[in-house]
């Protein structure tokens, strides 16, 4: 399962890029493969206000529905739409495939590092 | 008295024994004993299948079977081929429940493929779900399916047919989105009124065509004021009258639904129909209810299952859009025969045979003096006429003939007149109408 | 096997209406169609034969064993049909005048009072068309209720994690706040969880019972007691009343509304989907928000929540439904529901060394097994197992559901099986067992013996073909 060292995660198995101002969003190795091969992504508006804790975006796999939890609050000021026609990147390369930029980020979130999640990785089996 | 369980006394006695209990009350040992029953009661012994049969034939018996109809209002009397009771007869189709297990359902999943092709067909739209309850539920989803987080108001045409707006005002309120009619001028939407009433608020407009008068609707001009407000166009349409009728998609509509009726399934006293509905591809995803595709299975063969199922409340729970977890697969498949069975140039005679009849039955009868048409409009297959006499009068005339007359509306009567009535049943009613109106 | 599209051949067809008999009407070109009306050409022969090829590839009632978990496959006896189809039901316009459809009238009279005797209740609406359509019915009711009462703060309505997807979904609807009440471990509501969600905003609360896993919660009085004393109302789905008809009546259990499935309970046909009928009983307090329809019931109903649908409901479902009650009687009614719950209790006595049951106890009407520690064990899940059953011939159980057993199989016989039927189900879990034992990769295989193998639903829902695509 790999866990790159240059990114934050939540334990909802978020991961966070800070570009700047803005930090970049999407979903871990450990998440893709527990969903399985999906098969939709419901991604947010533009502009859509979002607070970490609440629905970023959803996805689907063929027989379930799970949220991206946002790990930050702010605004969304852009989403991937690529993975509209191509979810299955996702599961191709999850550090990749990013579903949304958020900016306007009001607080710094509490996020783990590599090393970290690794080891929540460990305690949640 | 009739059983359908195949075990004897005997032997439930022998099972019981050998999952160690004694006797049936001993199964129901978690009901609290002050709400357990020793007998039902207000429910009759039961009886043998003849004498429920002869029940029942008394019942049936006791309705009257007209052999002329001159009313729809919703429901219409169109010929049913008889491939149509005969295919969904078969015990296999009738009897299945939905086609979760694929691998041994493919017959009902090819059967709703091909269903669903033949609605983009007719109605001209990209994607089409595998059926709804009916034509008014189908409106009122359909509606739903428009809601976003900053469209929130529903408008509907007053010409539309009372059930179907009673059942889009009750979606609304159920959620608590505001719902306004847009008002009638000479028998059609008010195009004007439409205009001023639409803000950025509005999520869509509903409009029936042939609306619930029978007159044609200016759909395409509904469509761009509809448009131009940045709402979504819904149309509920007559199946059969697509056999010559501009298609949904030819007058800009995103949603196209309807009541399936026509297409093959008995009036029944209102039901079971089925509701249609069909969107362009950019909506696919806001379809309620059963969707079915084609794939391949394991062994490089065509398939079908049931697909993007995620969107529904088995999966989505409280976050679905809609409840609806089932269609009117039958029904559905009625209509498939039925359109199958007519043919491109069936669907497109019984529709000039509608319209022929119902233009002829109308000259002839607005020569009485006392009938005239309520509107100027083109129709298709119904009209109101005003009368010279009360409807009670005319209907009880035409009755004594075998001939249920129009639907008494205010002011006039809602006629209708489908292919299964011939020019001699016509002449037959005009004359009997002329007959009680000049007496 | 070929798309019907595949099968037409321009000008083959049959004629079925006559020429016209009256003079031509030109419609207007502003309104005529434009594009081409392309639908199947096919004489009556191939389409008679393409619908059964179809037909052969269809599981009914009639072709085999049809445990599938909380959809009451019973027998769907055949003297309902010719019933519905009687010219006196069946051709009968739904705006007749009143004098002229006594007999429907009296047939929905009937139907009616029935199953308000079946129920405990004092109405019934037979408009809701589906399960489902009845659920969003009962919902609207205590909306209306509460917006009569001036109780519009109450928003929360309480629905156990083992529900139907459908509650939290009928609900949403109704513009209700889905409140998730927990199972305790013995399956059914999950008491100190329940009575701590009770507050002053309860709308009320929607429970199975018998719940989805198949048991009689037991403390359904305190349970009711509890909402009302907080001022809420009670829902009771009716999905699984197979197991209780005759013996006890959700009315006495202190429920106020109920929507019942007359495809399951009362034997009318799945029809690969519905036609189905959902209709919605209810205590004398909520009866006149019961919906009207606005063409056929004309007059005022000031306080009516609408229709939900066209006309009344699907006549010609609960005409078949009002045949089997006339049919089996007040015992027949007991009876169907005593041995629907023997056939169960038999059954899973008899497969619970076979494969674990989820809760080893006296069931109602169906019963769940679990194959959480067999897919731990062998990689084999319950969805191997229900693709290894369809090579047995039988149709598979409902798999999956309820969501708080893992891998778990539902198996509902229903009354209208034989011993046999039932030991020959039990001795082809046998058979899957020894194949576990033996040779567990083989069961991913599984079904060999079926038209097509497992299809890619991934594909599916990644590339969606919905529709024949003609060249």
């Amino acid at each position: 399962m790999s866990i790159p060292n240059n990114l934050k995660y939540a334990k909802s198995h978020e991961w966070v890029r800070q570009e700047g101002d803005l930090f970049v969003v999407g979903i871990t190795d450990h998440a893709q493969s527990e969903l399985g091969d999906l098969v939709f992504i419901n991604l947010p508006n533009l502009e859509d206000d979002v607070i970490a804790g609440d629905a970023l975006a959803d996805v689907e796999s063929v027989k379930a529905v799970s949220d991206i939890i946002s790990p930050v609050s702010g605004v969304v000021v852009e989403v991937n739409e690529e993975l509209l026609d191509a979810p299955e990147k996702i599961n191709e390369s999850p550090y990749e495939a990013w579903i949304a930029k958020i900016g306007q980020v009001s607080e710094e979130p509490e996020l783990l590092t590599a090393e970290e999640y690794e080891a929540f990785l460990q305690e949640e089996k | 008295m009739g059983s359908y369980i195949p075990t004897t006394p005997a032997e439930r006695q022998e099972m019981l024994r050998e999952i160690g209990l004694i006797n049936i009350k001993q199964l129901y040992s978690d009901v609290p004993s002050e709400v357990l029953l020793d007998q039902l009661t207000g429910v009759p012994e039961g009886k043998s299948e003849l004498e429920v049969v002869q029940t029942m034939e008394a019942m049936a018996g006791k309705n009257r079977v007209f052999k002329t109809i001159l009313r729809g209002a919703g429901a219409y009397d169109h010929y049913i081929p008889a491939i149509v009771d005969s295919v969904t007869s078969r015990e296999e189709l009738s009897t299945t429940y939905t086609p979760y297990q694929a691998e041994i359902s493919q017959g009902v999943l090819q059967s709703i493929f091909e269903y669903q092709t033949m609605i983009c067909e007719l109605t001209g739209m990209d994607v089409s779900n595998a059926s709804m309850y009916d034509g008014a539920s189908s409106a009122a989803e359909a509606a739903m399916m428009c809601l976003t987080r900053k469209k929130t108001k529903v408008y509907a045409a007053s010409t539309a047919h009372p059930d179907t707006l009673s059942t889009i005002r009750t979606y609304c309120w159920g959620r608590d989105i505001s719902f306004e009619l847009i008002p009638e001028k000479d028998g059609l939407a008010d195009k004007e009124a439409l205009s001023a009433m639409l803000d950025e608020e509005a999520a869509c407009v509903y409009l029936q065509q042939p609306n619930f008068w029978g007159l044609l609707e200016d759909a395409e001009a509904v469509s761009e004021i509809t448009h131009a407000a940045g709402a979504k166009m819904i149309m509920g349409v007559n199946p059969i009258s697509l056999g010559m009728l501009k298609t949904p998609r030819e007058c800009g509509a995103d949603i196209a639904v309807g009541e399936g009726q026509p297409l093959g399934i008995p009036l029944s006293f209102g039901g079971p129909y089925v509701g249609f509905m069909a969107t362009k591809q950019d909506m696919v995803r806001l379809l309620p209810g059963r969707i079915v595709g084609e794939t391949k299975d394991n062994r490089g063969q065509r398939a079908f299952v049931l697909t993007l199922q995620a969107r529904e409340q088995h999966i989505r729970r409280e976050k679905a859009s809609s409840n609806v977890c089932s269609n009117q697969a039958l029904c559905a498949m009625r209509t498939a025969v039925y359109m199958t069975a007519m043919g491109p140039q069936g669907l497109q005679r019984a529709a000039e045979l509608c319209f022929d009849k119902a233009h002829y039955f109308a000259d002839q009868l607005c020569k009485i003096p006392g009938f005239k048409r309520m509107h100027d409009s083109d129709f298709f297959h119904e009209f109101v006429t005003t009368l010279p006499i009360p409807a009670q009068k005319i209907q009880a005339a035409l009755m004594h003939h075998d001939i249920l007359a129009g639907l008494p509306v205010e002011d006039g009567m809602l006629w209708c007149v489908t292919e299964k009535v011939t020019k001699e049943q016509l002449d037959l009613a005009l004359q009997t109408i002329r007959g009680v109106c000049s007496k | 096997m070929k798309l019907i599209f595949e099968l037409s051949t321009p000008g083959h067809g049959m004629q079925y209406l006559p020429q016209s008999d009256v003079p031509k009407t030109e419609l207007p070109e502003k309104f005529r169609r434009k594009q081409a009306l392309r639908l199947p050409e096919m004489s009556e022969t191939d389409v008679s034969r393409h619908y059964a090829r179809l037909a052969k590839q269809a599981f009914g009632v009639c072709s085999g064993f049809y445990p599938l978990g909380s959809c009451t496959m019973k027998y769907n006896p055949r003297v309902n049909e010719r019933v519905a189809s009687l010219p006196g039901f069946a051709a009968v316009h739904p705006l007749q005048p009143k004098e002229t459809v006594e007999g429907c009238l009296e047939a929905i009279d009937t139907v009616q009072s029935l199953l308000c005797a079946v129920t405990g209740m004092d109405a019934m609406s037979m408009q809701p068309a589906a399960g489902a359509h009845g659920e969003y019915l009962g919902l609207l009711l205590i909306k209306k209720y509460l917006e009569k009462t001036g109780q519009t703060h109450r928003k929360r309505i309480l629905i156990p994690d083992s529900a139907h997807g459908t509650n939290p979904a009928s609900a949403v609807m109704a513009d209700f706040d889905v409140v998730n009440i927990p199972s305790a471990p013995n399956g059914c509501v999950d008491m100190e969880a329940f009575k701590k969600a009770l507050d002053g905003n309860v709308a009320g609360l929607m429970l199975t019972n018998p719940n989805t896993v198949g048991l009689f919660d037991p403390n359904i009085l305190e349970i009711t007691r509890l909402i009302h004393e907080s001022g809420g109302l009670c829902y009771y789905d009716g999905a699984n009343l197979n197991a209780i008809m005759g013996h006890v009546r959700p009315g006495d259990m202190g429920f106020d509304v109920v929507h019942l499935n007359l495809h399951k309970t009362f034997s009318t046909p799945h029809g690969g989907g519905g036609p189905g009928s959902g209709p919605v009983g209810c205590k004398d307090i909520l009866k006149e928000f019961l919906p009207k329809s606005a063409l056929g019931e004309p007059g005022d109903h000031p306080d009516s929540v609408g229709q939900i649908r066209s006309f009344y409901g699907n006549f010609g479902i609960y005409i078949r439904a009002l045949t089997y009650i006339l049919t089996l009687g007040a015992q027949g009614l007991r009876d169907a529901s005593s041995t629907a719950v023997l056939n169960a209790n038999y059954m899973m006595h008899k497969l619970k060394d076979v494969f674990p049951v989820a809760y080893d106890q006296i069931c109602m009407h169906e019963f769940i097994l679990t194959l959480e520690d067999e897919k731990k064990r062998s990689g084999v899940t319950a969805l191997d197992v229900a693709k290894a059953l369809l090579d047995e011939g039988m149709h598979p159980p409902t798999m999956y559901f309820p969501l708080v057993v893992h891998e778990a199989l539902m198996l509902e016989p229903t009354e209208t099986e034989s011993r046999e039927t039932l030991d020959a189900a039990v001795e082809s879990f046998k058979r899957i067992r020894q194949k576990i034992d033996t040779a567990p990769e083989a069961l991913h295989e599984c079904p060999v013996t079926t038209p097509i193998g497992r299809p890619d639903e991934v594909g599916a829902a990644r590339n969606p073909v919905l529709r024949y695509q003609y060249e």
